[in-house]
């Protein structure tokens, strides 16, 4: 019976019927299902087909964005009930993302807060615009490990490098991988303002994040 | 709505029809076909026989236009109908009948083979946006005589896809017809449910050959479909101004379903061609110029004034590599065929005029092709009304990716291409190897034919088709054919 459920969890992942997730993963709490036991059985496994068709070239990223959207509403169902039991999901790591100083440019950054989310990660999302002050604020106040920053223009993607510097002046660069990325910016880019990795689309970006915060 | 393009107006489509019938009284027809004469002259046309000339009165061609159907299908080798020829529906086949294949490796032209025409009908039935095979290659490892048969053998042996095919003598048409009997099952379930349509050729001016002409006579018999394919050389072989151009073209055709339908009342005709305008300065017939692609569009209006299917050589290009102009050449001419409403539109992989054939540049077409049929697909509403209940719902937010809505509609909404297209960033593009189309174009072929399902046809077919091709090949000295290659 719980096996079931957990399979029809990953089932409606896949299939991208997030109302479905909500309520399949309500009924499997209210059969007594562990709660830890619907993310690793149902919500992750899900996750995993998903990126798995979309590297195939069979999923798009509509696709894939619904089902993290749908993992994060089972998550925020799971959440208390996890709580309750004084246990915690496991974390990959704690993430602060935005878009830079002067750049208003959203969709990327978004995208990659939503797929580390679904993978795992807990994930502050700052927005655009953001000052160098801000970002290290956040990162002070979550203790993340991982900061992510978003630039989509070439007159902004300096304001990464800005960032980078603001926290080696803060004194916090070592207790946080500086992951960079956006159309003009490049490996080298990247390497040469000291940042820790970049990469160039939104499944590199989550493999980037995995290897950094291990 | 479907997007209009319209390049004549009434008026001068209604001239050209008016001159076309003149045309066939004032020089008349050149008849080059004893049968052609007879059936004409018992209709009441005036024949000089020695001269082989035809003299039409209008009211026979009239006739002839009425009694041609408005439309018909072909059917795939399941029986089913895959292909609508009428109205304004689009579908593309491969341009037939290449000299020459352009070699993967060495980016050359070199005379192809049974292994590489094998390999062009796999490609064909792998590519969704082609809707048709093409006996695309003349194969030079068996006689001449029997290059025009070998290719439909081929191809039956391959293929689920209705073909475009053509004889080129008129005795290899019957075996043609054979073959096609043997794969329908019987000669009246080849007339119900015709797999094949064959190109009949008028050569310009007004001229029937023997063998063309003859050809056209027979699938008219047996209800098998052909297709006209009128051929204006503006400038050469026909005057140099697009409307008088399509006015011989007009008359080519007219008296083309004329002799057509006095072989068989309502045997399936359709109203093609594969014009040119004439080079003034290199003496060829490029098919990537727009005066080319101007008449075939214009022919076309007038073959629909007349309620008839039509048929144009598109999407092809001069180029002798897959190279700019290649690209843009091919493109004009499709998205001019597709906006046209040209029922079947051959020149898909063609390239160097109609000489060579390119596995690489038939699945970069491909990818036009389908942004082709995207683009007459035409925008609609899609939902009532249109965005108020979205757009409210979501104010001012920007996320419209993780949407059902966009899920439910993109692809429908977009044509979504191949790798050949390259659509990622700079990086992404110089992680996978910096590749130029014609490197995707062959990573894509490769991949494709790695997807090919063997057709389904039984053993006993198979070799039902090689012994009708085996005895046609034994009379020009071919003791054995070549080995089909193995999958």
């Amino acid at each position: 019976m719980t096996e079931d459920i957990l399979t029809e969890i990953t089932r409606s992942l896949v299939a991208c019927e997030p109302d479905r997730t909500a309520e399949l993963t309500e009924k499997a709490l209210e059969e007594g299902t562990e709660p830890l036991a619907v993310i690793n059985q149902g919500l992750v496994p899900g996750m995993e087909a998903v990126g798995e068709k979309f590297q195939a070239g069979e999923y798009f990223l509509p696709q894939m964005v619904i089902a993290a959207n749908a993992m994060q509403q089972a998550m925020d169902l799971l959440e208390p009930e996890l709580h309750a039991r004084q246990q915690v999901s496991e974390s990959a790591g704690t993430m602060v993302i935005g878009t830079v100083k002067g750049d208003i440019h959203e969709i990327g950054k978004s995208l990659v807060a939503t797929m580390m989310s679904a993978n795992g990660f807990r994930v502050y999302d700052v927005g655009v615009d953001v000052s160098a002050e801000a970002f290290i604020d956040k990162v002070k106040e979550t203790d993340a490990n991982l900061l992510g920053l978003s630039a989509l223009l070439t007159t902004t993607m300096t304001a990464q490098r800005e960032v980078v510097q603001a926290l080696e002046e803060a004194g916090i660069r070592d207790r946080v991988k500086v992951m960079v990325g956006g159309a003009p910016v490049t490996q080298e880019w990247a390497e040469s303002i000291g940042a820790d990795g970049y990469a160039e689309d939104v499944i590199g970006a989550v493999a980037l994040g995995k290897r950094l915060a291990s | 709505m479907r997007p209009q393009f319209k390049i004549l107006s009434d008026e001068l489509i209604e001239q050209i029809i008016a001159e076309g019938f003149e045309l066939l009284m004032d020089p008349g027809v050149r008849v080059h076909n004893e049968e052609a004469l007879e059936l004409l002259a018992d209709a009441g046309a005036e024949v000089d026989s020695d001269a082989q000339i035809a003299y039409i009165p209008r009211d026979i061609v009239e006739r002839a236009l009425e009694t041609a159907p408005s439309d018909f299908d072909l059917y795939d080798m399941n029986g089913e109908p895959v292909v609508h020829y009428g109205g304004d529906s689009v579908q593309f086949d491969p341009g037939s009948a290449a000299i020459t294949v352009l070699d993967s490796e060495t980016q050359e032209q070199r005379a192809p083979v049974t292994e590489d025409f094998v390999k062009f009908v796999k490609l064909v039935e792998t590519l969704p946006q082609l809707d048709a095979q093409s006996t695309a290659l003349i194969c030079t490892d068996v006689p001449e005589e029997i290059g025009d048969l070998y290719r439909l053998y081929l191809a039956l042996n391959y293929m689920e896809k209705p073909i475009v095919t053509g004889a080129f003598r008129k005795d290899t048409w019957w075996t043609m017809k054979d073959m096609l009997v043997a794969v329908a099952g019987s000669e009246q379930a080849l007339a119900e449910k015709p797999i094949a349509i064959f190109d009949v050729c008028p050569s310009p001016p007004l001229l029937w050959s023997d063998l063309t002409c003859q050809n056209m006579i027979d699938c008219a018999r047996y209800g098998i479909p052909s297709e006209l394919v009128s051929m204006p050389l503006a400038g050469a072989t026909a005057p140099v101004t697009i409307a008088a151009a399509v006015v011989q073209h007009t008359a080519e055709c007219m008296s083309g379903v004329t002799i057509c339908q006095l072989a068989e009342e309502g045997a399936p005709i359709v109203w093609g061609g594969s014009p040119a305008a004439f080079d003034m300065r290199e003496g060829t017939t490029p098919m990537g110029a727009v005066g080319t692609w101007m008449i075939d569009t214009s022919y076309t209006e007038v073959g629909k004034a007349l309620d008839l299917p039509t048929h144009a050589y598109l999407g092809m290009s001069d180029a002798k590599v897959v190279d700019a102009q290649c690209g843009l050449e091919s493109a004009g001419g499709t998205f001019m065929a597709a906006l046209a409403g040209v029922n079947m539109v051959s020149g898909a992989g063609m390239m160097d005029f109609e000489s060579c054939q390119s596995y690489e540049k038939l699945v970069i077409d491909a990818e036009i092709i389908g942004m082709a049929k995207r683009l007459i697909a035409g925008v609609e509403a899609r939902d009532e009304p249109i965005a108020l209940g979205l757009m409210r719902k979501l104010g001012h937010r920007a996320d419209y990716l993780g949407e059902l809505h966009t899920a439910k509609w993109f692809s429908e909404e977009q044509y979504i291409p191949s790798a050949v297209i390259d659509r990622g960033s700079l990086e992404g593009w110089k992680k996978k190897g910096a590749k130029t189309a014609w490197e995707r174009a062959q990573d894509r072929v490769g991949a494709l034919l790695a997807t090919y399902e063997p057709s389904p046809i039984s053993d006993d077919l198979r070799d039902e088709l090689r012994a009708i091709t085996l005895k046609a090949a034994q009379r020009f000295g071919m003791d054995e054919l070549p080995p089909l290659p193995e999958d």
